[in-house]
């Protein structure tokens, strides 16, 4: 792994929300052209941090740097420039709903690109069919199945050939055959665009199907990251109690529970 | 145990606050606004044509007709009011100017203001809201492209535009509408009214009403833009704001018209 580049590094990042503490002090790296999963139970930031790395949230201290370029540092038309590398998949899609399949795939090429409506046209009918919607140009989001939005939601995010893509939990609210397929289609990105893919995600089987490389979050602490084959083998308590789906420990004493409910 | 002193200072103390927060993110939306509808096009970015034109429809076009009804039922009811004094001193022919002036100065500008905040400002609110809530803005942000150009300049242009241009057709349906009753109910003789009212009627009235009404458009504009952008929430703060847009709006509208009431009385 240590010839990779990095894509991205993550330098001591701290972030808060509003007094509380979501990511205390982490750091790691995001090798360049791989999958690498954020993995990690509700709550534990993954979300926060992906709404860092692709800056829609601001840390209070530490480093983001994306091709060597620090995001925590930049204006907002600097990191336009570096958003235009990126693309985003959230979680539900995120298409405006206002507009047919067809504008939401052309609105960055609109937006940002100075090509004449036929190519346009003619990228996103590329784009759309990359994704398996051909034929669904003229639709509204609202006429779209769970799986159709996301997959035209990654239609869209790929629309300017993005050097980044990011998944914001890909897998969440889809039927297990569904969710297979938009793995797939993950794996089928990375290998033909050599994109540099990082996911967020708890779905144990996805991580097993797309990752390269993995970076495991507990309570805003980064507790592994590594390859999926060292994430097989960690002896880790939290990484082993996530990958075999044991639950918290009784946390209570009766004792406590019953002050718990009297509360005091 | 707190004291009350300290109680008291310490809710005033986060009152402010909050209130402070309140006023900088306004102005910081206000600042944003003005600058991606006036100085970036200045750059080479342009505005949004097509959505300005759409927007122009939904907050204009397609307010006329109520806009019309409200204007002529309220000139109708101004020339009765002002039947019913006037009749008493001998001096009817005077409901034409007061209809006139009263209209243009003051009722055009208002109800069209009050009509297009409950229609457009709570539009513009739950629209920008629910995008929020779904994550669309986020969306925007993430293919670098600016929330505020995207949605509210189009909003803005449209209802800069369109407030002024509804308030003339207000002017003129609340004018035909005390002419109508007068010349109808009063009696009064069709070009006698219209004489009196081009007497009484000057051009500044009719100006300073078109300037309160591009005023109100943009407030309304900006305070639907605000309470939509502070959408974080679900559906249910979407309706929460929608709620709070219309009765600030309303509420922004009359401020600025006692502003602007105060200003020209004094300048002319």
């Amino acid at each position: 792994m240590t010839e990779m580049e990095d894509a991205i590094k993550v330098n001591n990042l701290v972030t808060h929300y509003g007094d509380r503490v979501i990511l205390k002090s982490i750091s790691f790296a995001v090798p360049r052209g791989q999958t690498t999963v954020i993995l990690g139970g509700s709550g534990c930031g993954k979300s926060t941090l992906l709404k860092h790395l692709i800056g829609l949230l601001r840390p209070t201290s530490g480093q983001i740097l994306i091709n060597n370029g620090n995001i925590a540092a930049m204006n907002e038309g600097e990191l336009d420039e570096i958003r235009k590398k990126m693309g985003v998949l959230f979680q539900g899609a995120a298409l405006l709903n206002s507009m047919t399949l067809a504008d939401n795939v052309a609105l960055p090429l609109r937006e940002h690109t100075k090509l004449e409506d036929s190519t346009i046209q003619i990228m996103v009918r590329m784009k759309l069919d990359l994704v398996g919607l051909s034929g669904f140009e003229h639709f509204f989001p609202s006429q779209l199945s769970g799986g159709m939005k996301k997959r035209a939601g990654l239609a869209r995010a790929m629309a300017l050939d993005p050097e980044f893509l990011f998944f914001d939990e890909p897998s969440a609210g889809l039927d297990p055959v569904t969710a297979a397929g938009l793995d797939k289609l993950i794996l089928k990105l990375r290998d033909v665009f050599k994109m540099t893919i990082v996911v967020v995600t708890h779905e144990l089987p996805s991580v097993f199907m797309i990752a390269d490389y993995v970076i495991m979050l507990d309570l805003g602490d980064v507790v592994f990251a590594g390859t999926l084959d060292e994430l097989r083998i960690s002896e880790h308590p939290r990484v082993r109690m996530f990958l075999e789906r044991r639950p918290e420990t009784e946390v209570y004493s009766p004792e406590d529970y019953f002050r718990f409910i009297a509360g005091d | 145990m707190r004291s009350i002193a300290e109680i008291f200072f310490g809710a005033l103390g986060r009152k402010a606050l909050g209130s402070l927060k309140g006023l900088h993110d306004t102005s910081r939306l206000i600042n944003t606004t003005f600058y991606w509808t006036v100085v970036s096009p200045l750059r080479g970015k342009p505005v949004r044509l097509r959505a300005s034109v759409s927007e122009v429809v939904k907050t204009g076009y397609n307010s006329i007709p109520i806009v019309s009804v409200i204007a002529f039922f309220v000139g109708i009811i101004l020339a009765l009011q002002a039947a019913y004094q006037l009749k008493k001193l001998g001096a009817l022919i005077y409901v034409a100017s007061l209809v006139g002036v009263s209209i243009t100065r003051e009722l055009g500008p208002i109800l069209t203001a009050i009509i297009v905040a409950g229609r457009s400002g709570s539009a513009f609110a739950a629209e920008i809201g629910s995008m929020k809530a779904a994550e669309e803005v986020d969306a925007l942000i993430s293919m670098g492209i600016n929330p505020v150009r995207f949605l509210v300049v189009p909003k803005l242009l449209a209802m800069m535009l369109m407030l002024p241009a509804l308030t003339i057709i207000a002017d003129g349906v609340g004018l035909f509408g005390g002419f109508f009753l007068s010349v109808t109910l009063l009696g009064i003789h069709p070009s006698n009214y219209i004489q009196q009212t081009a007497s009484s009627l000057m051009h500044k009235d009719v100006f300073t009403g078109l300037v309160k009404a591009w005023a109100f458009g943009v407030a309304i504009t900006i305070v639907g833009a605000y309470q939509g952008f502070k959408v974080e929430g679900g559906a249910e703060e979407v309706g929460s704001r929608t709620t709070s847009s219309v009765v600030i709006s309303i509420f922004m509208v009359i401020v600025f018209d006692l502003f602007f009431t105060v200003l020209f009385y004094f300048l002319t």
